[in-house]
């Protein structure tokens, strides 16, 4: 099977040439397939979410190449890269960042705004994913009354108003319980059944260990030091 | 609708519902700008409507007035005065007028005396404007006594009301026959109060005015668009004076929006990092804020500008009535004719709405300009 993204000698560094300089990645070389499930997995520190950051289009590398079905992405203009996050990424971010004061519903469908779909269809389609997700009930309620699960599946629902390819997902589940860290690997599966490719950091051995997990990639200081 | 106007709803949408969450904070916002727009639009609307009002009444004012003065003060005029004025090359008529004041103790206020010349008093009657009949309290049939120059009673009829274009110089007005002014004020046959001329070519009411003087030395001539730029100057005076009490009041505002659009909290930059990570453009970050910034200046220049019309027209805007107008004893109680200048109103609007939408774009530019990954980090 051919890899979907591929990164080649890709470094970043924060406060580059300031005293507080710091390479969060240290050399990346990795093949990530299509419609498979990769864990980043490593100590708090080791680059994981800054890897992400990479390949999810949000940011560029310092040195360097980061390609997309070929396509080299890692230099390309801020413009480009917006559409390409928008196209291709749906992503749920480690403390879901709902926009508080607002319906569930205008939270899924704020990704979509730009793209100026008609309202009724994509409010229906907003609709349709809160329901797959058993979150119809709660389209009206505001972001803040939700509880982590729920937050959750509002957040996956809106990582996926713009039918991403690839989800992207920052330690989903970090905040929480075992009996939710299941439902939400059940979701996990059934979006690979329907032929995504998802990418998850994690601590958790229990998102590592899991079944639907294709490959774990090891992380450690900035560097892959495992993957299977 | 297509994807542009979709796309417009979408943001506007959000705009509104952004606006909402934070209600409190923009309610009182909203409420100061539309404060500030109201007292600059007032003291526009009233002075430039006052303005015009003067330009109404002057337009059926005579172009020209001789007085007569004696040691420096306007004296009465001889009869004889009027023949030299229609013997001059350009003067197309001349007559004489009779006005002056009186002071009724009854009000404790000063009526405008005038013997008219379009129409016939009858003596013995009068014809008063809506303040005096308000005044007295009378109604045509009623009778008004005075006490003449010689102590006498002279009594009137009210034979008529005042219905004027403008209540500006109606109000105070009280009309009587030649002879009832005569005998009210002891003025002899063959005086006047001054002489109004008219020439026959306007563009020479100059020369015109030079060779009158220039023929009756010891009279002072008043142009009509000397005094329409007398009261140009004033009522230009009056509102500058206000306006720069009210800078104060404009440049709280500015520091206020200042801060509220510089101050962009924590949380609202958290949120433009969220937009941004999930695919918003910055332009589409910055349309939105902008969005935001325009309902609330939009809202408030029309809440202000709706109201300032309504405290001036409806209300004869009793905040400014004292400053702007108040030049007669008996204040006319009158409604300003309603006008509105698109000029005027697009400057107000440079002036409110534009300031305000600049600071607020600017901070939210270098907000929107930060990287998405920051959500991440």
């Amino acid at each position: 099977m051919t890899a979907m993204i591929t990164l080649a000698d890709v470094k970043k560094a924060f406060n580059q040439g300031r005293h507080n300089e710091f390479w969060a990645l240290k050399g990346i070389d990795l093949a990530i397939r299509a419609n498979a499930v990769t864990v980043f997995r490593g100590p708090s520190g080791s680059g994981k979410t800054t890897l992400l950051t990479m390949v999810g289009a949000l940011a560029r590398p310092t040195s360097g190449r980061v390609r997309l079905e070929g396509r080299d992405i890692s230099s390309m203009p801020e413009r480009f890269l917006t559409e390409i996050r928008r196209s291709t990424f749906g992503f749920v971010f480690q403390n879901f960042n709902l926009i508080k004061g607002i319906s569930v519903i205008e939270n899924v469908m704020i990704p979509a705004y730009p793209l100026g779909r008609p309202h009724g269809r994509l409010k229906a389609r907003a609709l349709e994913l809160l329901d797959q997700l058993e979150m119809a009930d709660k389209a009206e309620a505001r972001a803040e009354w939700l509880s982590g699960g729920e937050a959750q599946r509002a957040a996956i629902a809106r990582a996926m108003i713009n039918d991403p390819r690839v989800l992207i997902a920052d330690e989903p589940t970090a905040n929480l319980d075992s009996e939710r860290s299941a439902q939400f690997l059940a979701i996990v599966e059934r979006l690979k059944r329907d032929g995504r490719t998802l990418l998850m950091t994690s601590h958790d051995p229990m998102v590592a260990e899991a079944p639907v997990v294709d490959h774990v990639v090891g992380m450690r200081d900035g560097r892959v030091v495992e993957t299977r | 609708m297509t994807g542009w106007a979709s796309r417009q709803r979408h943001l506007l949408d959000f705009a509104l519902s952004s606006l909402n969450r934070r209600r409190a904070k923009n309610l009182g916002l909203l409420a100061v700008y539309t404060l500030v727009v109201f007292v600059l639009a007032s003291v526009m609307l009233f002075s430039h409507a006052i303005r015009g009002e003067a330009r109404l009444v002057l337009d059926g004012a005579p172009e020209m007035v001789i007085q007569k003065l004696v040691a420096g003060r306007h004296d009465l005029i001889p009869a004889g005065h009027l023949e030299a004025v229609r013997a001059i090359r350009g003067v197309r008529s001349a007559e004489g007028r009779l006005w002056g004041y009186l002071f009724d103790p009854t009000a404790a206020a000063n009526y405008t005396l005038m013997v008219p010349r379009e129409r016939e008093v009858a003596p013995g009657t009068a014809v008063i404007g809506s303040g005096v009949a308000e005044a007295r309290d009378a109604a045509i049939g009623d009778t008004l006594s005075f006490r003449a120059h010689d102590g006498e009673l002279v009594q009137f009829t009210v034979a008529g009301t005042l219905d004027s274009d403008s209540a500006l110089v109606s109000a105070d007005l009280f009309l009587v026959s030649e002879t009832d002014f005569r005998r009210l004020f002891g003025i002899p046959e063959g005086r006047f109060t001054d002489i109004a001329a008219s020439v026959r070519n306007p563009r020479e009411v100059r020369t015109v005015a030079e060779k009158v003087d220039a023929a009756l030395p010891g009279t002072r001539i008043i142009l009509r668009d000397e005094i329409l730029r007398t009261y140009d100057s004033v009522f230009d005076w009056r509102e500058g004076m206000l306006l720069v009490l009210l800078a104060g009041a404009v440049l709280s505002f500015a520091i206020l929006a200042w801060d509220k659009a510089s101050g962009l909290s924590a949380e609202e930059r958290r949120e433009i990092g969220v937009l941004k990570a999930v695919g918003w453009e910055t332009s589409d970050v910055i349309r939105l804020k902008s969005m935001e910034g325009m309902v609330i200046s939009l809202a408030a220049f029309m809440a202000g500008y709706l109201l300032a019309y309504l405290h001036v027209f409806h209300l004869g805007a009793p905040l400014f009535e004292p400053v702007l107008k108040g030049w007669s004893v008996l204040y006319p109680d009158f409604r300003l004719t309603p006008f509105v200048d698109e000029l005027q109103v697009a400057t107000l609007f440079f002036f409110t709405v534009f300031p305000y939408t600049v600071a607020t774009v600017v901070p939210i530019w270098r907000a929107a300009t930060v990287d998405p990954d920051m959500v991440m980090r």
